[in-house]
C-alpha cells in the first residue's frame, strides 16, 4: 500500500518483484528485478508504491455496496469478453479482438475512484474501461456485431467503442496516439477551468512511442491535470517488457519529464481505487500530470490470432492464482460481505445480462449501406461523395 | 472579389489577412485559442501571430516544444472536449511528423465513434516549395490530405480570400487543414473591410474569364496562371482563370461550367504529378463534360522527384509560366 512518497520498504519491493512478468526470453533486466527498484531512484523524485494487500474496504471508507458494485462491474467485463470470444468462434465478430481479461481490477478501481465527468480515453483494448464506465452489454455486443444498434452504429468495432454521455473518449487504435489526445483533454479543463482531471490509459508498448513522450513532456511543461497511467500486462503483442524498453521499471520514466511517478498493483482493486484515488485528487488540486504504471496481466493473447509462443503454462497459471476477481470474492466472503451464493447469484444475473446481449445483437439489424456516409463530418450536406 | 465590392477594402499583407482572421475570431469566441512553435514569444516565425501574445496572454497564445506529434494531437484533445483549437505548424513539410494525427484522430474519429464527437480544430501554416531548401522542406502536402475523408482543405490565393476563410474554417466544425504559401505571407492585397467577414467553404472563384481555355490553379500557382493568360491574350487567346480556393470539398460545377464554354482544360498545380491535385481534377472533368472536350486535359506540376538544391534544378522543377503557356497552346493546337 503506502502512499508516502518515495522509498517502499525492501520487504514490499521484492513482493512486487514477484509479481512482475517472468518470461524465459529475457535479457537479464528482469521488469521489476532486485535490481531495479525504488533503491534505484534518483534523490528528489517523487515516486509513489502502491504495492498491494494492506487496504480493507474500511481503510479506504468503501460501503458493502460499493464494493459489491465494482465486483459487478469486473465480473460484468470478464463475461461479457468470455462471451465475446465465443462469438468470434462462431464467426459473429470478424476484425481483431482484444481481451482485458485478468486487467479488470485496472478499469473497475480506477472508474469507481475517479469522478463521473473525468473524461477517460484508453488503447484498442477498451471494452474493459468502456463498460465500467456505463456502457451497456448490449451497445458492447451490438457494436462487436457490427450492428446499428451498437455503440458506433457499427462503424468501430472492438477497437472503436465511444460514449461520450459517459465521459468515456475510446477507443483508439493506433499505439500511443491517443496519449496526446489525453493531454488535450486535460489541457481543456484547465483551460476551461472545470475542476476535471483526464486519465489517459495506454499499453507498455506504448512507452516507446515519440507520442508518450511527446505529451509527456508537453503534460509536464504546461502543468496539465492529466494522469498518464500505463497499464503494464507484461507484453507488447508479443514481446515482453524488458525486451521492449530499456528501462522496464516504466514508471521511472516520469523522472525524466519532472512529474510524479507511481507503481501500482494492479491485480488488487483495492490498491488501484487508493492510488488512483489519491494521485487524481493530486493532479486536480495541484493541476499537474502523473505517470501511473499499473502492473497487471492478461490472460489471453494480445488478440484472437495469438498462439502465446512467448509464454509458459506455467507462468500463466501462478498469475491466474492472482486474479483480481478471486481475489475480491475472496475478500467479501472473508469479511462476511457477502456469501457465496449471493456471489454465484450475482453472477448469474451478469451472465444473463451478457447472454441478452448477444440476442440483442443478433436481432439488431446490420446499418443501412447509405449510413456509410453518415458521420464523416458535422456539416450533414457536405459533397464529399466522389 | 466580388463579395465585397460594396464595401471598403484595406490593403493587407497574406500575414495580416490571416492575423486579423485569427484575432477576431478569438475576440468574438473564447474557445478559440492559437498554438505552435514561435507564435507567442517570437511572435510567430513568419510574423503570422504578431502581437497576438500582447493582446491575448499565454493562456489562448501558446509556444510549443517542436513535437508537432504532441502538439497537433493536444489540439485534438482540446477540440474534443469542445475547444477550438487553431494549431500553427511552422510548415506543413513538418506535418509529416503529426500525420499519424491528423489522419488517424483528427479525420476519423468522429466516424469511429458513431457522430458522438467532432473535432472543430483548424491546422494552418506554410505549404509548397520556397526555393533552394532541398527535399525535405519543398513538400507541397494537399493531394496526401484531400486523400482523406474527414477532412477539409483549403489553399487560398490572395489576402482577401484567406481572411474569410480563415474566419469560417475557425467556425467550422469539422478538422479543417488552412495551407498558406510560404512564398506569399508578404503578398498584398485588398481585403474587405465587411464586419465579420467570411466566404463560404467550397466554392471556387472565377478570377478572370475567356473563351479559348479554362486554367484551374490554386495557391500560388494561381499566380503562374494569371501570368500566363495575360501572355496569352497578348498572343490573341482567352483564358479563363478559376482559383478553386477550396480543395476539398472541391468546386467541381465551376470547372464544369467553365470547360462547357472553352472545351479546353489545363491544371496548374505545384503538387507532384503522380496521384495529386491535378488528377483528380482531370478525372471529374473527363468523367462530367467528355463531350465537351476538344483536347485532351493537360496539367503542370512540380517534377516527378524529390525537390532538388541546385538553383537551375529547382527552377527547372517548379512549375513554370511558360509550361503553362506550353499547356494552354498544346490544348488549343497551337505551335
Amino acid at each position: 500500500m503506502a502512499n508516502e512518497t518515495k522509498k517502499a520498504p525492501a520487504k514490499k519491493r521484492t513482493a512486487k518483484a514477484e509479481r512482475a512478468p517472468k518470461k524465459q526470453t529475457t535479457n537479464g533486466k528482469a521488469a521489476s528485478g532486485a535490481a531495479t527498484g525504488p533503491q534505484d531512484l534518483p534523490d528528489g523524485a517523487d515516486f509513489r508504491m502502491y504495492t498491494g494487500g494492506g487496504h480493507t474496504h474500511e481503510s479506504l471508507g468503501l460501503e458493502p455496496d460499493e464494493l459489491l458494485a465494482m465486483y459487478r462491474s469486473m465480473m460484468l467485463q470478464r463475461r461479457f469478453e468470455e462471451r465475446a470470444a465465443q462469438m468470434y468462434g462462431r464467426q459473429k465478430i470478424s476484425g481483431f479482438l482484444h481481451l482485458y481479461i485478468g486487467q479488470e481490477a485496472v478499469s473497475a478501481g480506477t472508474v469507481h475512484a475517479l469522478q463521473d465527468t473525468d473524461p477517460i480515453i484508453t488503447a484498442y483494448r477498451d471494452h474493459g474501461l468502456g463498460l465500467a464506465r456505463g456502457m451497456t452489454a448490449n451497445e458492447c455486443m451490438a457494436e462487436l456485431f457490427g450492428k446499428i444498434d451498437g455503440s458506433s452504429r457499427g462503424k468501430g468495432g472492438s477497437m472503436h467503442f465511444f460514449d461520450v454521455e459517459n465521459h468515456f473518449y475510446g477507443g483508439h487504435g493506433i499505439v500511443g496516439g491517443q496519449i496526446p489526445l489525453a493531454v488535450g483533454m486535460g489541457f481543456a479543463a484547465k483551460y476551461k477551468e472545470t475542476g476535471a482531471v483526464a486519465v489517459g490509459f495506454f499499453g507498455d508498448g506504448a512507452i516507446s512511442q515519440g507520442s508518450f513522450h511527446e505529451a509527456a513532456n508537453l503534460a509536464a511543461l504546461y502543468e496539465i491535470p492529466v494522469l498518464l497511467v500505463c497499464e503494464n500486462n507484461g507484453y507488447a503483442m508479443g514481446t515482453a517488457v524488458d525486451r521492449a524498453v530499456s528501462e522496464p521499471d516504466l514508471y521511472k520514466q516520469a523522472y525524466a519529464y519532472d512529474m510524479t511517478g507511481a507503481l501500482v498493483n494492479g491485480m488488487d482493486v483495492f490498491e488501484v481505487y487508493y492510488a488512483m484515488g489519491e494521485l487524481a485528487k493530486q493532479a486536480r488540486e495541484q493541476s499537474k500530470p502523473a505517470l501511473v504504471e499499473i502492473r497487471t496481466y492478461r490472460y489471453r493473447g494480445h488478440s484472437m490470432s495469438d498462439p502465446q509462443k512467448y509464454r509458459t503454462k506455467e507462468e500463466m497459471e501462478s498469475k491466474k492464482n492472482e486474479d483480481p476477481i478471486i481475489r475480491l470474492k475472496s475478500y467479501l466472503i472473508d469479511h462476511d460481505l457477502a456469501t457465496n451464493e449471493q456471489l454465484d447469484a450475482l453472477d448469474d444475473e451478469v451472465k444473463a445480462e451478457v447472454h441478452a446481449s448477444v440476442e440483442f445483437a443478433e436481432n439488431s439489424p446490420f446499418p443501412p449501406v447509405e449510413t456509410m456516409y453518415e458521420d464523416v463530418y458535422v456539416q450533414d450536406d457536405y459533397p464529399f461523395i466522389v | 472579389m466580388s463579395e465585397s465590392a460594396n464595401h471598403p477594402m484595406a490593403e493587407l499583407q497574406f500575414r495580416e489577412a490571416l492575423r486579423d482572421a485569427m484575432t477576431e475570431e478569438m475576440v468574438r469566441d473564447e474557445n478559440v485559442f492559437l498554438m505552435g512553435e514561435e507564435v507567442a514569444e517570437y511572435d510567430g516565425a513568419y510574423k503570422v501571430s504578431q502581437g497576438m501574445l500582447d493582446q491575448f496572454g499565454p493562456k489562448r497564445v501558446i509556444d510549443t516544444p517542436i513535437a508537432e506529434n504532441g502538439f497537433s494531437g493536444l489540439g485534438i484533445g482540446a477540440a474534443m472536449m469542445g475547444l477550438r483549437p487553431v494549431v500553427e505548424f511552422m510548415t506543413w513539410n513538418f506535418t509529416f511528423v503529426a500525420f499519424d494525427q491528423i489522419v488517424s484522430n483528427a479525420a476519423k474519429i468522429r466516424y469511429m465513434s458513431g457522430g458522438q464527437l467532432k473535432v472543430p480544430i483548424v491546422f494552418r501554416g506554410g505549404n509548397g516549395a520556397a526555393g533552394q531548401l532541398a527535399a525535405t522542406h519543398n513538400n507541397s502536402t494537399e493531394a496526401f490530405y484531400t486523400n482523406v475523408p474527414g477532412l477539409k482543405v483549403i489553399a487560398p490565393s490572395n489576402p482577401d480570400d484567406a481572411k474569410g476563410l480563415l474566419k469560417s474554417a475557425i467556425r467550422d466544425d469539422d478538422p479543417v487543414l488552412f495551407m498558406e504559401s510560404e512564398l506569399m505571407f508578404g503578398l498584398k492585397g485588398e481585403v474587405s473591410d465587411e464586419e465579420d467577414y467570411t466566404l463560404p467553404i467550397g466554392k471556387a472563384r472565377i478570377a478572370r474569364e475567356g473563351d479559348d481555355v479554362t486554367l484551374v490553379a490554386h495557391s500560388k500557382s494561381y499566380w503562374l496562371a494569371m501570368e500566363a493568360a495575360e501572355e496569352l491574350a497578348k498572343q490573341g487567346y482567352e483564358a479563363t482563370v478559376i482559383d478553386p480556393r477550396t480543395l476539398r470539398p472541391f468546386d467541381t460545377g465551376a470547372v464544369v461550367d467553365s470547360v462547357k464554354q472553352t472545351n479546353r482544360l489545363v491544371i496548374v498545380d505545384e503538387c507532384s504529378p503522380y496521384g495529386g491535385i491535378a488528377s483528380e481534377v482531370a478525372f471529374r472533368i473527363q468523367s462530367q463534360c467528355f463531350d465537351y472536350l476538344d483536347a485532351p486535359v493537360a496539367r503542370v506540376t512540380a517534377k516527378d522527384t524529390p525537390a532538388p538544391y541546385a538553383k537551375n534544378l529547382i527552377e527547372a522543377w517548379m512549375p513554370t509560366v511558360d509550361e503553362v503557356i506550353a499547356a494552354a497552346k498544346g490544348a488549343l493546337y497551337v505551335e
